[in-house]
């Protein structure tokens, strides 16, 4: 009996600009169930750091507790982490954001993990813009203990329990742009080809990125009755459009058709590019993104894709002034200025 | 792409590289997980049942399955598969008792076999528990062919030789020993229902027309020829300046053979470049040992005789050049020629068939080149009842595709003495089970080690040169064989993929530490080669598809470099992915050869 990955690798993996192939940004192997949508995410992580070159020890993973939250283990193995409380994600995600502004922050978090025991740090985190990628693994149950609803459970939703669920469920793409939210997404764990470009595009946005994934819970939430199984997402999925990440200095080969086209330029200089199947949705207009989904919703369907995107925003440490200096790296003259600066300061009060 | 086909069981027996690169087609894979098992009887008799040979073959194979070895693309260097035969054989217990009974009562056929080589031995073994009558003949005192004549005892034990010729002459044959069949027709007159024909490639060639050639014959000596008579003890010793001729296997037998009996002096002399001699890398690599020097790029020119005595030859420098359509030719560079002095000189510069033996009205052909006209599946001649096999049917080769050849041989003897139609053959037999026993529990150990190949310990050089019969290689000790079978991918263990019981959830995608699944479009194989994960490159491996899955995708697997892992299966949800092993057998005219 072994669980190892072995450590070979295929001999022609492609390289990026930093001279690493993928295997520099695995983690440990899963222990969670064999086909959970979360490990799918974990691979599409990976891929998206490896293709945009980000240095493994420039990244920290923040988590809060769930089937989710024990991912961060699972990639990036040469990264910063920190598995936090329940719920709390959000607090220690941001002390280590104003700690240290320079690093690239990955939250993962659940849908119990945001939307019932999280909800208050999530909403807050939200308004205040944080520099992250806030990524929901949203499989609709509480699979670490044993497939209970959860507050994402679409009504009369039923999983492996067999009862129908009787609650409203937490939409948290509309109630992120009702709450300010920059970058809004939803996909699918199961659809690489579009979760891969909203990741890249999510990091590289500067300010708070949310995507909220579904990711079906193979162990209690992948019934024939369940909204958020492989079988039922595949059907009633409908997407936005196709994205395509451009990072900074590659030129932009294909031809667009304008009519169809959104072209959106990032704080960094990358380049999204959505290819719409709605002519209607505008992905720099909040009404327009909460309409869709809620047209889509009204006629059984899951909208995925890029919804929203303000790229011109202020993060968090614009809207409060911080230094552009991380206050890490500041030493303790800067930090305690002093007895004169303090006896400055209250005289200004005077 | 149609899906692919696994029922048939070819798909899966290439997937095998090893097995599929042996001629014999010998189980590897299964045999090594016995080595690691400590089961060394059992790895013997799996062995021994389809290449009759183990512990010659685990000594002197030319290891056609090293190469293939798929641990070979994933880093540097193969499984030591050959080395762990001879484990199997080292370690065994007495096996007499899992021998195939003879039966006392014969079935009314008889044949005789020429040659008492791997070859036609191999035709007995198959034949005699089926009842048949056998007599073999052979020119020489004892049987064991050219593994005997030219295989030099450093390499090879007598003992080894002795023991695995013994089990077959055990089986009741009939043996014609110091006599050399002078005619075929003779045969024929007599009462055989078949004759098989397994007499070499006895001829070695010579360099007639190189000036001083006859005037030095007494100390130019045919490597093949030289080799035997060393054998057989007719020689005991040579010149202390020798030249050896040729690049090939023979080549580096003689050299070392020359170092043991005499040779202080002796040096290789090839025309080619050394990287493209013939002989096996490790076969150079144990004369380089032994202090031979090579010298490479050299034609003879002249062999030089003084007062009757050869004292050297004289070369021309050459160099390799290739023409467009990569041909290479030897130009001389123009230097002066070189020459080099020796007391005695061996030509070892390849062997030929020679049949002055077969008459040439008795209807069986031969083509332009004296080489008999077979079918290529069946060995048949053109005289139906005449069978070729070893050297004799396609010209020299070596053991183990001696080996192969009789065992198809036998297959056809039996069917033609049975009045069926030889090109009818029954299937091979296969076998494909799951190997699966719990959720991370597999019946094979499927992790797989990062050890590097162990090097087989050698005696100490100073005595190994003094004694020509003392074996070189002292063989893997069980830890070292336990380590080295661990190496071994298990690519028997099929990762088998069941199209409806997939419901696309990519875990097998993301655990496979190779990349080596793919959910796709269907497309024309080239277009599907170049859009996988990573490229599939390697056209000689196969790639799996599936048939069409629930989202209009196929799984597309290249075979290339799969660890055979079973992490796919492990962490599928559905079951749609297993390990399952399995086990091709060649079809043999005794089904069941071991008991």
């Amino acid at each position: 009996m072994t669980y190892h990955r072995p450590e070979f690798r295929h001999p022609d993996l492609p390289t990026n600009d930093l001279g690493y192939t993928k295997k520099q940004y695995e983690g440990a192997i899963s222990t969670l169930c064999a086909g959970c949508g979360h490990d799918s995410i974990s691979a599409g992580i990976i891929q998206a750091c490896f293709e945009l070159s980000i240095e493994p020890h420039k990244v920290a993973k923040v988590s809060g507790i769930g089937c989710s939250s024990k991912t961060p283990t699972y990639f990036l193995g040469s990264s910063h982490g920190f598995n936090s409380v329940h719920g709390r994600m959000p607090s220690v995600a941001t002390g280590a954001n104003l700690a240290n502004r320079e690093l690239t922050y990955i939250g993962v978090s659940g849908d119990g993990d945001t939307a019932s025991i999280g909800m208050g740090q999530f909403a807050h985190v939200v308004r205040r813009n944080l520099n992250m990628l806030y990524l929901v693994e949203n499989n609709g149950c509480y699979g670490l203990t044993k497939g209970q609803d959860s507050a994402t459970a679409d009504v009369g939703s039923m999983g492996k329990k067999g009862t129908p669920n009787p609650f409203e469920p937490i939409d948290l793409c509309t109630l992120a742009l009702e709450l300010g939210a920059t970058f809004v997404a939803r996909s699918f764990s199961g659809d690489k080809e579009q979760l891969v470009p909203l990741i890249k595009a999510a990091l590289s946005h500067s300010g708070f990125a949310l995507i909220d994934v579904i990711s079906p819970c193979v162990t209690f939430n992948n019934t024939t009755t369940s909204t958020k199984s492989y079988e039922f997402v595949r059907e009633h999925i409908e997407a936005t459009g196709k994205t395509d990440f451009i990072p900074v200095r590659q030129e932009i080969t294909a031809d667009y058709d304008p009519g169809f086209t959104q072209e959106v330029t990032l704080h960094d200089g990358s380049v999204i590019h959505l290819y719409k199947e709605d002519e209607n949705l505008d992905v720099h207009n909040r009404l327009s993104a909460i309409q869709a989904i809620h047209e889509r919703k009204a006629k059984g369907e899951i909208l995925t894709g890029l919804l929203y995107l303000d790229p011109d925003c202020q993060d968090l440490h614009e809207i409060i002034g911080s230094v552009e200096k991380p206050l890490r790296d500041l030493d303790e003259t800067a930090l305690c200025p002093g007895n004169r600066s303090l006896e400055a300061i209250n005289d200004s009060l005077r | 792409m149609k899906p692919t086909d696994i029922k048939n069981p070819e798909y899966f027996h290439q997937v095998v590289d090893c097995q599929y690169a042996c001629p014999a087609h010998t189980p590897v894979p299964e045999y090594i997980r016995l080595i690691a098992q400590q089961r060394y009887t059992d790895a013997y008799m799996i062995n021994w049942e389809s290449n009759v040979f183990p512990g010659v073959l685990g000594r002197t194979c030319d290891r056609p399955c090293e190469p293939a070895c798929r641990r070979g693309r994933v880093e540097a260097e193969p499984v030591a598969i050959c080395r762990l035969k001879r484990v199997a054989a080292d370690f065994k217990d007495d096996i007499t008792s899992r021998l195939p009974d003879i039966p006392q009562e014969k079935n009314g056929r008889k044949v005789a076999l020429v040659g008492a080589g791997p070859a036609s031995l191999t035709v007995a073994r198959d034949l005699a528990p089926l009842g048949y009558e056998l007599e073999i003949y052979d020119e020489q005192p004892i049987a064991g062919g050219f593994m005997r004549s030219q295989i030099p005892s450093f390499r090879l034990p007598e003992t080894v030789l002795d023991e695995e010729v013994g089990y077959i002459l055990d089986m009741g044959l009939t043996t014609h020993l110091n006599h050399y069949v002078d005619s075929l027709k003779g045969l024929l007159d007599q009462d055989y229902d078949a004759i098989f024909v397994g007499s070499g490639a006895p001829r070695g060639r010579d360099l007639p027309d190189l000036p001083g050639r006859q005037e030095g014959d007494a100390s130019i000596h045919i490597g093949i020829d030289w080799l035997s008579n060393v054998a057989f003890e007719h020689i005991e010793k040579i010149g202390k300046r020798v030249i050896v001729l040729g690049g090939g296997n023979t080549a580096m037998d003689c050299c070392r053979t020359a170092r043991r009996v005499g040779g202080e002096d002796v040096k290789v002399i090839v025309r080619s470049p050394f990287e493209s001699m013939k002989a096996s890398a490790w076969e150079k690599e144990d004369a380089i040992h032994e202090g031979i020097p090579f010298v490479d790029n050299h034609v003879p020119l002249e062999f030089v005789v003084e007062d009757g005595k050869l004292v050297g030859m004289r070369f021309e420098k050459v160099s390799a050049v290739f023409d467009e359509n990569g041909k290479r030719s030897l130009v001389p560079t123009g230097e002066e020629p070189v020459l080099f002095p020796c007391d005695e000189v061996l030509v070892a510069i390849g062997q030929e068939n020679a049949f002055p033996w077969i008459e040439k009205d008795i209807g069986i052909e031969f083509d332009n080149w004296g080489m008999p006209v077979l079918n290529a599946q069946t060995f048949q001649s053109s005289c139906a009842k005449v069978f070729f096999g070893g050297d004799s049917a396609f010209g020299p080769e070596n053991i183990i595709t001696a080996v192969a050849h009789g065992h198809q041989a036998a297959v056809s003897i039996d069917l033609f003495c049975d009045g069926k139609q030889v090109n009818q053959r029954p299937p091979p037999g296969t076998n494909l089970l799951s190997t699966k026993m719990g959720i991370h529990e597999w019946s094979y150990d499927n992790d797989v080690t990062t050890d590097v190949r162990k090097i087989v310990p050698l005696v100490e050089l100073t005595s190994a040169l003094q004694n020509r019969t003392m074996e070189v290689e002292l063989g893997f000790d069980a830890q070292a064989a336990f380590d080295e079978a661990e190496r071994c991918l298990n690519c028997d263990v099929q990762t088998v993929f069941t199209d409806d019981k997939c419901i696309e959830c990519d875990a097998c995608v993301d655990i496979c530490p190779m990349d080596c699944i793919n959910f796709i479009e269907n497309n024309d194989e080239p277009e599907l080669r170049q859009s996988l994960r990573v490229k599939a490159v390697n056209a000689s491996q196969d790639i799996y598809v599936s048939g069409n899955l629930e989202t209009g995708r196929v799984m597309v697997k290249d075979e290339n470099v799969c660890l055979h892992c079973g992490l796919c299966a492990e962490r599928c949800p559905t079951a749609a992915w297993d390990m399952q092993q399995f086990f091709y057998q060649v079809t043999k005219a005794a089904p069941l050869c071991i008991k």
